[in-house]
């Protein structure tokens, strides 16, 4: 398959967004397939901002591990990813203000420095940011994509800003796109655009979209990274779409906002992150005693605490199995990708509404913000809306209507409030079939116990209902790739890879973590010769819920914490290991001592200084091998110091300038 | 006009007797809920009460009517929830002082700001009853509790005060010793169109030996006997907010007509949203998904 991936990394502030969104949105219009991961941080302005855009003729399931061009908007991009770029590709960069040392970059990349002011000179006045632009130009050329697509998407994208900025940006793109041309080859890609019409849209987006598609008419929340975006589209399209958006002053009301909501009839809905869901928790426990449908939607973001709020993490399925106090019924699923999360949210919204009970769905950073191509007909609006058994009237002679009546399937034919003659509590305390409280004057053990099956019963119901797991792949391999949540795509990939270099591999995905699918799952694990787990957490948690489920271990894990989502060859690389037997390896790689060097020059340097060689060094006293990173100047290259990072703990022993280094 | 119909308090018969202490003042509360649904002619299907935890949140389950007993200061965020999702709903909130001014402040104070259509009445005996006794966010200074062995030194927080600069749009003070004109504090707190706070007097006979009945009866008087009270004025409400010795005002504090959130929510100009038509029209839905091209 023929595919690209482009890095484009700056400060935050540099407009890079936008930037991105533009290439993306010539290149899906092409008919191009997108996968975009940006990695970002928690500032307005600064800091480094790393976004991948792969593309290719086919469905492109991750951010993958390749960097074909890269643009840089500023010299700590030049110096930490020129190097990542493959043979046969470019390095594009405004050569006024940045310098690409010849030692950056492999011998086959092209370098490929812009005089942006020149460019602009004839243009007018024009903003800084649009140096971008100037370079957009130009990799649409290097790319071999079509540049008039990319004025249509200027054109839509400022628009509302009039004409004469439609025309300045475009002429700016062109300005970079002719100097490419002038000076340059393009790298060889030959497409066969389908020119296919396609969205690129994000896991938030897709599951805001979802829920409004199957009638969500109330939305709550309180501002959180990964979930705010959810938030913001809804807000965006509240009145034509004709729900009411809250925003709320914390997510203790947001949760039992959406409570009183869902009780009162409406499908209800709010979406938090970890820190925002533990404040929710005693809503959901509320919802699932007086069975009020409600979904929350938590998306995990790095933990724990405050962690790190723009990283991706799975590490919130313990929080998520673990909400509120006591036994309730309640059903948690974590969808894969985009098309999964604008289903699941519309199928929360039923199983909340049949099973009349909290849904909780599991997303995470990586597959709420990453945006990707899916196909034109992916997401279809006619979704089934199944809001359970609802009880419509009541005649005045039927007795007491009891809303929480004791039955077989344990859900209670639900008469909405305001039907005449069935006035009922709810209460948080527990209750007999009339919602009469069974806490205090009158208490009753085996009412108690018949109210607590009754409630608990629901979920059988809800588990004949849902579709067990699958295997995916090849039958009968020799590995066997177990995940949960957005890591489908990306162990596809990796599973694929497997096999090409020999190792015959499948996977097997859970997207329902309660009920759990005890039967299905174990006779599928009882055959697999090797099981290895994939997660983006510390502690395995699915391994550890499948674990409590079945009584089934998996033979070993691939596991990742960084804050980074898995790349297919991280995957692949660790499962090489599993399989020949080599231990986990802790050790700080070469790449990531050069990334703790970046750390330290950022907080203790300035930005006078960048890493060069890094060696197996020994100048300091440590109890452990250590990485000696030698810093040189950025403007000079001369040597400024040696640095000393611990091979095992990590830890930053030492900073020796070139004054103090020892001349022996 | 609408003509109002009124109904026999009886309408609000539950079968439930209040599990309240002989003499508790919740019991006056709970006949002048009733009293004030009645004078208004609201229907028990037409009635939401909405509690939270303590002594006094249990009242929704002595009043036959629509009713979720909540969670521990969260009475107020769920009764939003129910107004948004059905504003034809008479949405009137019980709970008491700990429920309201402790755990459930911060919801207190923004749903006053957001000036729903809301009644919240606060059972106000400075004390926490369930728990047996411990300081609330009432007690005054000095008082011994369970929890204050040597005396509370806590400042007591203002409910009045805080809700005149906190947006409220209806601020009321009753009392449980006299019942006809709580009802009527009650009906006007319910009539009102917005947010409306009527913070009750409802002496705890069981763990507050000083603000009793006689304490209360002694130092109350109301506002309405006074013809020079204007309850338009904020900077006028405000000040005789902070009465309290010797003499001490019940009635209406302070009125003001605002727009209700629900009148500024474009999705409930089409009616309540309970009632709505679900999901999206073919052409709305199409035009959504033209974003992501």
């Amino acid at each position: 398959m023929r595919e690209v991936t482009l890095g484009i990394g700056g400060a935050a502030g540099d407009g890079l967004d936008k930037t991105g969104d533009t290439f993306a949105k010539t290149a899906s219009r092409l008919g191009l397939y997108l996968y975009a991961y940006n990695s970002y941080q928690s500032i307005i302005r600064g800091g480094h901002i790393w976004l991948r855009v792969r593309m290719g003729e086919e469905k492109v399931y991750s951010h993958g591990d390749h960097l074909n061009l890269l643009i840089a908007l500023n010299q700590d991009t030049l110096e930490r990813h020129a190097r990542e770029v493959e043979p046969g590709g470019a390095v594009l960069f405004n050569s006024d203000k940045l310098t690409l040392d010849s030692s950056l970059f492999e011998s086959q990349v092209l370098p490929v420095p812009m005089p942006v002011r020149e460019l602009l000179k004839p243009l007018g006045k024009t903003l800084p940011v649009m140096q971008n632009t100037v370079s957009l130009g130009a990799a649409i050329f290097l790319l071999g994509l079509d540049f008039e697509m990319m004025a249509e998407v200027l054109a839509d994208t400022f628009q509302h800003k009039g004409q004469e900025v439609v025309n300045q940006n475009i002429q700016v793109a062109k300005a970079g796109y002719n100097y490419a041309k002038e000076k340059f080859v393009p790298l060889g890609y030959e497409w066969n655009f389908s020119r296919t019409r396609r969205p690129f849209i994000t896991g938030n987006e897709a599951m805001a979209l979802g829920a409004v598609a199957a009638g969500c008419k109330f939305y709550s929340a309180y501002p959180m990274t990964p979930a705010s975006t959810i938030l913001h589209w809804m807000v965006a399209h509240a009145d034509r779409c004709g729900i009411v958006v809250k925003q709320c002053e914390d997510e203790i009301a947001v949760a039992n906002m959406a409570v009183g909501a869902g009780l009162a009839g409406v499908r209800s809905m709010c979406a938090t992150s970890g820190g925002g869901f533990a404040l929710m928790t005693e809503a959901i426990g509320q919802a699932g005693m007086i069975e009020a449908p409600v979904v929350f939607i938590t998306v995990q973001r790095g933990g724990p605490s405050t962690g790190i709020p723009t990283k991706t993490e799975q590490a919130d399925l313990n929080q998520a199995l673990g909400a509120s106090q006591g036994d309730f019924p309640r059903i948690i699923m974590a969808p894969a990708d985009v098309t999964e999360a604008y289903y699941t949210a519309a199928e929360a919204l039923n199983l909340a509404d049949k099973y009349q009970l909290p849904v909780i769905i599991l997303s995470d950073l990586l597959l709420s913000e990453h945006p990707e191509t899916i196909e034109r007909d992916a997401l279809k609006p006619d979704l089934v809306i199944d809001r359970g058994q609802l009880v419509t009237e009541w005649p005045e002679g039927n007795g007491t209507y009891k809303r929480y009546a004791f039955t077989e399937s344990g859900v209670s034919p639900r008469a909405l409030p305001g039907t005449k003659n069935t006035v009922y509590v709810s209460p948080t305390d527990d209750h007999d079939e009339e919602g009469i409280l069974i806490s205090d004057e009158y208490t009753s053990p085996p009412v108690r116990r018949k109210v607590q099956e009754k409630r608990m019963k629901k979920l059988e119901g809800a588990l004949k209902e849902l579709p067990p797991p699958q295997i995916e792949g090849p039958e009968d391999t020799d590995v066997t790739l177990v995940g949960w949540g957005s890591c489908r795509g990306v162990i596809r990939e990796a599973a694929e890879m497997l096999r090409s270099e020999g190792i015959a591999t499948n996977q097997l995905h859970f997207k329902y973590l309660l009920p759990f699918h005890v039967k299905e799952a174990l006779e599928i694990l009882n055959g697999c010769r090797k099981t290895i787990g994939v997660e983006v957490n510390y502690t395995g948690q699915f391994a550890k819920h499948l674990r409590s489920e079945t009584g089934f271990s998996l033979d070993d894990m691939v596991l990742k914490y960084d804050g980074e989502p898995f790349e297919p060859a991280f995957i692949v690389n660790r499962v090489k290991e599993i399989v020949g037997g080599e231990p986990l390896s802790l050790e700080v790689t070469r790449e990531e001592a050069q990334e703790i060097a970046y750390h330290y020059i950022r907080t203790h340097l300035g930005n006078s200084v960048r890493p060069a060689s890094i060696e197996v060094g020994n100048g300091v006293p440590a109890e452990e091998p250590t990485w000696c990173i030698e810093l040189v100047s950025r403007k000079g290259g001369e040597k400024t110091g040696d640095l000393f990072v611990g091979q095992r703990t990590g830890s930053t022993y030492a900073w020796k300038p070139v004054s103090t280094v020892s001349r022996d | 006009m609408e003509m109002t119909i009124s109904l026999p308090i009886s309408t609000y018969e539950s079968i439930i007797d209040p599990d309240w202490c002989p003499g508790c003042g919740d019991f006056g509360v709970l006949r002048g809920v009733k009293m004030a649904a009645g004078k208004l002619g609201i229907k028990p299907e037409e009635l939401f009460t909405v509690s939270g935890i303590g002594c006094s949140s249990n009242l929704p389950g002595y009043i036959h009517a629509y009713g979720v007993h909540s969670l521990h200061g969260r009475a107020v965020a769920v009764a939003s929830g129910i107004k948004f999702a059905n504003q034809d709903m008479n949405v009137v909130i019980t709970g008491g002082d700990g429920d309201g001014y402790g755990i459930g402040l911060g919801h207190f104070v923004h749903a006053m700001r957001r000036n729903l259509d809301l009644t919240y009445i606060v059972m106000n005996n400075q004390i926490y009853g369930l728990t047996t006794g411990q300081a609330s966010p009432t007690t005054m200074k000095e008082v011994r509790t369970k929890s204050t062995p040597r005396g509370n030194v806590e400042m007591p927080l203002n409910p009045i005060a805080l809700a005149i600069v906190s947006g409220a749009t209806y601020v009321s003070r009753a009392f449980s010793g006299e019942p006809r004109h709580m009802a009527d504090v009650i009906a006007g707190g319910i009539a009102h169109k917005g947010f409306a706070l009527v913070d009750v007097f409802s002496p705890c006979v069981t763990y507050n030996k000083i603000n009793t009945y006689p304490w209360f009866k002694k130092r109350v008087y109301k506002l309405e006997d006074d013809p020079d009270y204007d309850a338009t004025d904020h900077r006028g409400a405000l000040n005789r907010a902070y009465e309290w010795g010797d003499r001490i005002p019940l009635g209406l504090f302070y009125r003001e007509e605002q727009p209700t959130y629900e009148e500024s929510e474009p999705a409930l100009k089409e009616g309540p949203l309970v009632h709505q038509k679900l999901g999206l029209e073919k052409d709305l839905f199409d035009d959504l998904m033209e974003e992501f091209v």
